[in-house]
């Protein structure tokens, strides 16, 4: 493919610990359109690894977008300016010849700074094992049509599962909450069948496990959903308030 | 020296596994807790095994090199997963998937492994339904089905193009659930550098802490290696970044014989390359063949727009060669045919990429439909490439995407290593020659939730493993060895990155040991390899130290490994005097470019045992076909 590379200044955060202070380095690329951000920093890595210099730590797996693993603040914007984007699926090709580009690392109270652009989002997990799964032992499942779902219900159920974890509803919310990633698994299982035996007990002990991790609270921003890859709903947000409140009644 | 013996049971096909689960020995309730296990890795094979392990109440130590399990590369996988469940009434049954399998794999896979992965198929639906994993549904709440290549039934579920996704998350959760039950002991950020071995048996690994550097042991009473393929080999393939096969060719280099290096498939519907810099290439799902057409012009070199090419000017080349299966051809014959119309000049504006043409399903189903089916894909397409593909047609081009190859295991899953098991695919067994579309996820889970659980249960209950501790002398001497390693990468100190010797392996094996093959390239390639590897222990350059979070040295670590395994690639190609599946030797076709098979010599597992750097020898495991007939595999 025919192209022109375009020239750019990186404003890159620079952190050697969680416990060292950090700065922003600044860098001269120039960089093909058509490369994502991701593939523009290991073109910078290697430059960097030749002249016997520590390359920028920042993590990505699948370069797909559905891992979850990348997650740079780009510009401000958590995965950068491009809507339903991840990190990885962000192309030059939004930038212009000359542009200077910030690029730090989702920063929040529950995610702690490992090194450089790399953060600590295991406080994700632990609400995911306070309760984010149906009880359901190995070999005791009845036939897969037993339950009948209807296509809406099970489309809708998938709108929520789509959640890939990247924790950029956190990092966008000004009170760092993670209301939409812990909605998004509630209203899963909320929505199906197979997660009502547990619906309530479900919910308190995610958001019990939530604040125990260190997130904030929501007040309706809806800067989460903004800045969401996936474009999660605010409305599992609402479904999850609901259920809390009925959770709350009940117990 | 290893002997292979792979514990297929008697009897017939369809009773094998019945009267083995029957015959294996069981561990009572209240004993499992005195066993312990260490599982490496948890994708689906990984997480389902730690999970359903958890649940009958082993002790399970998990490890994985990501932040959290939800990251590994299972969840990219975008299509389906097959099971016989027949709900299209279309003819379909185990037998049928069984019979499909051995035959996509060009009858190079084990016949009663493949039996039981059909078997236990319908049982990973139920399970995974049961999860709440939401699989897409018909209009009367029944779970709908598509087609993929290699069938003419419709037996793959799917959730939208993230069904990867959703049956990873739900093993994840699953596993979440052991973990919060105290069962399951979750290692994060923590690789596997190598596994330890106790008078002739697996009882622990050695793994570096990514974090802070630190080298650590751990001891248990089986080792289970679920830690995926090695297609990032090539440097470029659709693996994630950090996929490699540092902890399987750790274990082959003491003792694990790592069995048909060379089956790599080579996926037809990736996106090409699009510049230099790039250090990925990305998978389009094989769904898309159920309503896309693949073609290209028919004159060389043709520069025009798609939309400028007539009908009459454009060569649907699979259709044309394969009109049964037509663009549903199994993926071995569909990315060799693209290889092919590109070598002649035909590609894109004579470049190397194909046309995905969805015109023709737009026009028949509408725009909304083809959205329904696949407009995550379509939408991940346009984000990446800047094009609309429902305005002009998709620009496609293979990509090393899978292995079928990997470390052998017997019928219990268990390596040339008494006590170590291999899962997924990391192991070599049920896929042949060629792996069927939407058949990893099956096998993945098939190994983690039906398989291990009695197997493993068979070696603890028969073999009664002892339980050691680290303070051993044989914890101590690997934790050295690991740590010397480490210090040999740091000290040398030269002047090329580790990608850049990592992209000249590509490049050596993609061009020689990719979708065509041929003797006298074999030969050259294997000493060019073994060069490039003095060079990588002569030349490259390491930054950092050992003693923290170190990226470069990660994937130093890794591509060392890297440069033995394609070496031994290489190798296996050039004993293997015969084209099956994505093996395709030059010397060895019809007229017309078929792949020609020699069964009486080559019906064979080869696997190999590690005796040192670029030294190996070949044992072989003779495959018997009693229920589906050799055949030349014919999808015109």
């Amino acid at each position: 493919m025919a192209h022109s590379n375009i020239n750019l200044t990186l404003k890159i955060w620079r952190q050697a610990a969680g416990s060292s202070t950090g700065n922003f380095e600044e860098f001269k690329v120039s960089v093909s359109p058509h490369a994502s951000i991701l593939e523009m920093l290991d073109e910078l890595n290697n430059s960097l690894e030749k002249e016997g210099k520590i390359p920028v730590a920042f993590e990505s797996d699948c370069r797909e977008g559905i891992c979850g693993t990348c997650g740079l603040v780009v510009n401000g914007h958590p995965h950068g300016p491009q809507p339903k984007t991840a990190t990885c699926q962000l192309h030059m090709r939004v930038f212009n010849d000359g542009d200077t580009i910030y690029i730090e690392p989702f920063k929040a109270k529950a995610f702690k700074v490992i090194k450089d652009l790399i953060v600590d989002r295991s406080g994700f997990d632990k609400i995911q094992q306070a309760g984010g799964y149906v009880s359901f032992n190995t070999g005791s499942a009845p036939d897969a049509n037993a339950i009948p779902i209807s296509k809406d219900i099970a489309s809708l159920a998938l709108d929520a599962a789509e959640c890939i974890g990247c924790g950029a509803c956190v990092a966008a919310c000004k009170n760092s909450s993670a209301m939409l990633f812990v909605g998004a698994k509630v209203s899963q299982f909320a929505l199906l069948p197979q997660g009502q035996p547990e619906r309530y007990e479900r919910v308190s002990n995610m958001v019990a496990a939530m604040d125990e991790a260190g997130f904030g609270s929501c007040t309706n921003t809806y800067a989460c959903e903004a800045e969401c890859p996936k474009g999660i709903s605010v409305s599992n947000i609402a479904r999850m308030n609901r259920d809390f409140l009925k959770a709350s009644i009940k117990m | 020296m290893i002997k292979l013996d792979s514990k297929i049971p008697e009897g017939h096909i369809s009773e094998k596994w019945t009267n083995h689960k029957f015959n294996m020995k069981l561990v009572n309730p209240a004993n499992k807790r005195k066993f312990d296990v260490i599982i490496v890795g948890t994708g689906l094979a990984g997480a389902s095994a730690a999970a359903t392990l958890g649940e009958l109440g082993y002790k399970v130590k998990a490890f994985t090199y990501h932040d959290s399990s939800r990251r590994a590369h299972s969840i990219a996988a975008q299509g389906g997963i097959n099971a016989a469940k027949s709900y299209q009434n279309d003819g379909d049954s185990i037998y049928r998937l069984f019979y499909d399998t051995v035959k996509g794999g060009d009858f190079r896979s084990r016949e009663a492994n493949v039996h039981r992965l059909a078997e236990v198929s319908n049982n990973i639906i139920d399970q995974c339904v049961a999860q709440g994993v939401p699989f897409a549904r018909e209009y009367g709440g029944t779970l709908a089905n598509r087609s993929f290549g290699g069938a003419q039934v419709s037996r793959t579920f799917y959730a939208r193009g993230e069904t990867g996704q959703q049956l990873l998350l739900g093993a994840y959760s699953s596993l979440n659930r052991q973990i919060h039950d105290g069962n399951v002991e979750m290692h994060h950020r923590k690789e596997m550098l190598d596994v330890v071995i106790v008078d002739g048996q697996a009882k622990g690994i050695v793994v570096r802490d990514l974090v802070t550097g630190e080298i650590e042991s751990h001891a248990a009473q089986a080792v289970l290696l679920a830690t995926g393929g090695y297609s990032n080999v090539f440097f470029l393939s659709t693996s994630a970044m950090n996929c490699n096969v540092t902890a399987a060719w750790r274990a082959h280099r003491k003792g694990a014989a790592f069995a048909n290096p060379c089956y790599t498939q080579i996926h037809p519907t990736a996106l090409p390359l699009h510049g230099e810099g790039q250090s990925k290439l990305v998978l389009m799902s094989e769904s898309l063949r159920n309503d896309g057409r693949i073609w290209v012009s028919k004159k060389v070199g043709d520069g025009r727009e798609p939309g400028d090419i007539p009908e009459g000017e454009r060569d649907y080349y699979l259709e044309r060669r394969y009109p049964s299966f037509g663009n549903l051809a199994p993926r071995d014959i569909s990315s060799r045919s693209a290889k092919y119309v590109c070598d002649e000049g035909r590609g894109i504006g004579g470049g190397r990429a194909v046309y995905l043409d969805f015109a023709d399903a737009i026009n028949r189903i509408g725009e909304h439909a083809v959205r329904e089916k696949y407009g995550n894909l379509f939408e991940m397409y346009e984000n990446i490439t800047g094009e609309n593909p429902y305005k002009v047609p998709m620009k496609i081009y293979p990509a090393p995407h899978y292995t079928m190859g990997g470390l052998w295991v017997d019928y219990n899953l268990m390596s040339s290593i008494e006590g170590l098991f291999v899962l997924g695919e990391a192991n070599f067994s049920d896929h042949g020659a060629n792996r069927l579309g939407a058949s990893a996820l099956m096998q993945g889970l098939a190994d983690g939730y039906f398989v291990i659980p009695y197997t493993l249960g068979n070696y603890f209950g028969g073999v009664k493993p002892e339980k050691v501790s680290t303070d051993r002398a044989e914890f101590k001497q690997v934790e050295e060895e690991v740590k010397s390693g480490i210090d040999r990468l740091l000290s040398v100190n030269g002047k090329q990155t580790v990608d850049d010797i990592h992209r000249k392996l590509g490049e050596l094996l993609i061009a020689d040991v990719g979708m065509s093959r041929e003797k006298e390239k074999l030969e050259k390639v294997i000493k060019d390899i073994k060069s490039l590897r003095d060079e990588f222990w002569n030349d490259v350059k390491v930054v950092g130290k050992g003693e923290e979070l170190n990226q470069t040295l990660e994937r130093a670590g890794r591509v060392a490994d890297f440069l033995e395994l394609g070496e031994l690639m290489a190798v296996d190609s050039l004993d293997r005097n015969e084209s099956c599946g994505a093996h395709f030797r030059e010397e060895y076709q019809t007229e017309d470019g078929e792949a020609v098979r020699n069964d009486e010599e080559y019906a064979y597992v080869a696997a190999w045992e590690y005796e040192e750097a670029g030294k190996w020898k070949l044992h072989k495991e003779d495959l018997n076909f009693e229920y589906v007939k050799l055949a030349t595999r014919s999808y015109k």
